[in-house]
């Protein structure tokens, strides 16, 4: 074994509510180098977040272990910040204020309090929020407030950078448009980064690995893609690039000819319960 | 009010400015106040005809301000014991909600986010909270007579353990309802337990909060009218009920007016504090 950033080793997750036990997670494995974009893609409910929050530290892992930078991870803590799936920007706080709670809190005793400032405009600045320092979370859009969680994350300066599906509530235009300053930001930082996405296309456009996860209960890493694009990466000019298409179609038929199973159990139930509605209907 | 008026202040001479703020103000006049002083003077004048015939047994309101006048222009004599305006009246039993809704404010809250927090606490002392809650305040009156041994704490305590309920109940539902990523984005931040409090808890359940904390100042206010009959001493309950004994009903009538307007004012500023304090806070 290597010695990696990051890295998941068999880490099985069973949640156990009234004395039944369901399985989640089985035997899932990952090594994570420093500065890497990884994706997770898999179908709803397999259990992507369940990870990365084991990952974060939220929850614990029944067994296995996550190991950052050579240290376990056994809690959450500001060197793994997430963006949660929906912004979770605490309203009553301004944008401004949202920010300074994480840096302030983090940065504590290193900074001063004019740099804690300086940062956290630069951190809003970064992700193009400067105009709205004082508005609260009620006066800003689903993209601005992704925008002001993605910037309160980075400004905790942490190792691993956690995305749950950060743009997965927006519409097309405003999501192109964050992913294409996400890429900006890593192109610059050099962040470590876990993103969860239901978007093949967010997937191949954005990392430089995709992980596939099998359809769950007992989800398992089902394949891992490398991808090999040079960067930085235009979604425009990438549109007509083989390598490009023949990615996102290893993905798709992972997610669509390989994990399908599930699916198409649901689809015959449904069937047959519509077909039994209608009999009752006759008779 | 927009900018280019407050802009205007500055530049132009005064009394053109002040003109959007008497447009305001007129606006309040006629939308807020004129519509209840219409419906005050009919039903004033109702009163007045139906008590107005020699037999009647309740003074009609031209009487009342006849008979109360003395008391109404003097709000803050005192002629030693009792006999004191009915400013000191009032004063003297807001002193009394003072201490024990103060007291029912810190103890409510702080028991409502205990119980709201763990699980336990919620098992132990949420049925027992759900019974007392259900005893009338003048219930209890007898038992803190009996323990304190003095009318002045009993009153206070009757205030207390009224106003409670509703801020222990609506706190510890307040903070059972922050959301799961309140917590997460405290836990991943390395939030500690003051922080977490002042940051996170009291601003996800000030909307609760002061809503039991609302409810709480009006039954106070219920309650001491109430309680001050039986203990007597300075205070309006006990004016009241001397007023009775002294067959002055145009006196209880104008205690009645103050009762309600205090209270009305207590319920309001209560209000305003919640309003302020969870600007934004509801909204997500
Ligand atoms: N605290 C919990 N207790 C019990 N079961 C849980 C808990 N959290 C998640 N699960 C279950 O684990 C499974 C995976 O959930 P998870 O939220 O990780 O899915 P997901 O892949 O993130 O789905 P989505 O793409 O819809 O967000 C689900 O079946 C869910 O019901
Ligand atoms: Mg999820």
């Amino acid at each position: 074994m290597t010695a990696r950033y990051l890295s998941i080793e068999q880490v099985d997750m069973t949640f156990s509510r009234a004395g039944v036990d369901s399985q989640v997670l089985k035997n899932i494995n990952l090594n994570v180098e420093r500065g890497e974009y990884i994706a997770i893609i898999g179908h709803s409910g397999c259990g992507k977040s369940t990870l990365l929050n084991i990952v974060a530290g939220l929850i614990n892992a029944t067994s296995g272990a996550v190991i950052l930078d050579g240290k376990e991870v056994n809690d959450p803590g500001p060197d793994r910040s997430v963006v949660f799936q929906n912004h979770s920007l605490l309203p009553w706080l301004t944008v401004y204020e949202n920010v300074a709670l994480a840096v302030n809190k983090t940065f504590a005793r290193t900074r001063s309090k004019a740099e804690r400032h300086a940062w956290i405009l630069k951190n809003l600045e970064m992700v193009g929020m400067s105009a709205a320092l004082h508005k609260r979370p009620d006066e800003i859009s689903g993209g601005m407030k992704q925008r002001v969680g993605i910037a309160r994350a980075l400004a905790m300066e942490p190792k691993v950078l956690l995305l749950d599906e950060p743009f997965g509530a927006l519409d097309a235009l405003t999501r192109a448009h964050l992913q294409e300053e996400v890429m900006r930001i890593q192109e610059e930082l050099h962040n470590t980064i876990i993103m969860i996405t239901h978007d093949v296309d967010e997937a191949v456009l954005l990392s430089d690995r995709i992980v596939m996860l099998t359809n769950g209960p007992s989800a398992k890493v089902g394949e891992i893609l490398d991808i090999d694009l040079p960067r930085p990466r235009n979604r425009i000019t990438l549109a007509d690039d083989p390598r490009y298409n023949h990615y996102r179609q290893e993905v798709l038929r992972f997610l669509y000819e390989k994990q399908r199973k599930v699916e198409d159990l649901a689809e015959r139930r449904r069937k047959e319960q519509s077909a039994a509605a209608l009999e009752k209907e006759r008779a | 009010m927009s900018v280019s008026q407050r802009a205007d202040s500055v530049t132009q001479p005064a009394p053109a400015s002040w003109t959007p703020y008497l447009q305001d103000l007129k606006d309040v006049l006629v939308q807020k106040v004129l519509p209840p002083l219409l419906i005050l003077a009919l039903l004033g004048g109702i009163w007045e005809i139906l008590c107005s015939s020699p037999g009647a047994a309740l003074p009609p309101p031209s009487q009342v301000l006849r008979d109360t006048w003395d008391l109404i222009i003097n709000p803050f004599y005192d002629y030693g014991g009792n006999d004191k305006g009915m400013g000191w009246q009032i004063l003297a039993s807001l002193e009394r909600v003072a201490y024990g809704y103060s007291l029912a404010v810190i103890a409510g809250i702080s028991l409502g986010v205990l119980v709201g927090q763990s699980t336990w606490a919620l098992r132990g002392l949420d049925p027992v909270f759900q019974v007392l809650r259900t005893v009338p305040p003048l219930a209890w009156l007898p038992i803190s007579l009996a323990g304190f041994q003095d009318s002045t704490p009993s009153a206070i305590f009757v205030i207390f353990i009224t106003a409670i309920w509703p801020i222990i109940i609506n706190t510890s539902v307040g903070v059972r309802n922050i959301p799961e990523d309140y917590r997460n984005v405290a836990r991943v931040l390395r939030l500690n337990g003051y922080e977490y409090f002042i940051r996170i808890m009291l601003p996800a359940a000030a909307p609760y909060i002061f809503s039991g904390l609302r409810i709480g100042v009006g039954l106070s206010w219920l309650a001491i009218v109430a309680a001050e009959m039986l203990i007597g001493g300075v205070g309006i309950g006990f004016f009241i009920w001397d007023a009775w004994n002294a067959s002055m009903i145009s006196d209880i009538i104008l205690a009645l007016i103050y009762v309600g307007i205090v209270g009305f004012i207590l319920d309001r500023m209560v209000a305003y504090v919640g309003n302020r304090v969870t600007r934004g806070t509801s909204k997500g």
